[in-house]
């Protein structure tokens, strides 16, 4: 099995990942890649990027224990997540999730289970940079995104959660 | 210990981390929060609302009843929002 959890600030190449996790071997069958893109808008306001703030010591850890937990949930040759902090301009990456199997149904569920723990518990903070809307906002205003309920219970429908203590109150 | 802060909570304490020596008898995370949130203005409003802050002992998520005795390094955020 191969393991990958990089943070980085600069931009990063889904599909070199994607080829790196799979090189050399003929076990694979299947490949997932999920990327998570800045949108130039957040509630329905023009953004002029997202900055991303982290806990760097934390945060590899945290989406290791997660990955770990995907192993341990579903029979995978390789995973590599790539998370960025800093500014991030519309249309660029911000997450790489990777997943490899022999078959598609563990690769696609261990994508979709790792971004959805990594949304609600790799400790990363959005901030919008406004680009100035219809509402008067100033540009370069700056406010921190709210966490949504939607992505809570999206990563709920997981449980039991991987331990105890990974699970926030 | 050090206590780190993150995000919106960073901003209202004013500062990223500190070394503090809390008084022997705050024995969980929510005692340390209540305490924390008598100590001025900005900790008073980072903490105005102690359901919303998340906390970290030793980098791992800890709930408000989790004991502090050992930790050396205890982190407060909002919920998250990376992804």
């Amino acid at each position: 099995m191969t393991t990958t959890v990089r943070l980085q600030r600069e931009p990063f190449d889904a599909a070199k990942e994607a080829a790196a996790l799979a090189r050399g071997r003929t076990d694979i069958g299947a490949v997932v890649t999920f990327t998570g893109i800045c949108r130039a808008d957040e509630n329905g306001e023009p953004i002029a990027a997202l900055n991303l703030e982290h806990y760097p010591d934390m945060a590899e850890a945290e989406i290791g224990r997660h990955v770990e937990a995907a192993f341990k949930r579903w029979p995978l040759l390789g995973v590599s997540v790539v998370h960025r902090y800093g500014r991030i301009a519309p249309g660029e990456g911000i997450v790489l999730v990777v997943t490899a199997s022999s078959h598609r149904q563990a690769a696609f569920a261990a994508a979709e289970f790792l971004m959805d723990y990594l949304k609600t518990h790799a400790p990363f903070w959005k901030q919008v940079e406004k680009a100035g809307g219809k509402t008067g906002d100033k540009t370069g205003e700056k406010i921190w995104v709210e966490a949504k309920a939607s992505d809570d219970s999206a990563a709920d429908r997981w449980a039991p959660a991987p331990t105890k203590r990974e699970t926030a109150s | 210990m050090k206590v780190r802060y993150f995000a919106w909570v960073r901003e209202r304490v004013g500062k990223a981390e500190e070394d503090l020596d809390p008084p022997a008898e705050i024995a969980t995370v929510h005692d340390l929060v209540a305490w924390l949130a008598r100590q001025g203005e900005g900790y008073a409003y980072a903490f105005e609302n102690p359901g919303v802050v998340r906390s970290a002992i030793d980098k791992r998520h800890a709930r408000a009843d989790a004991r502090i005795a050992g930790a050396k390094e205890i982190a407060f955020f909002p919920p998250m929002t990376g992804g």
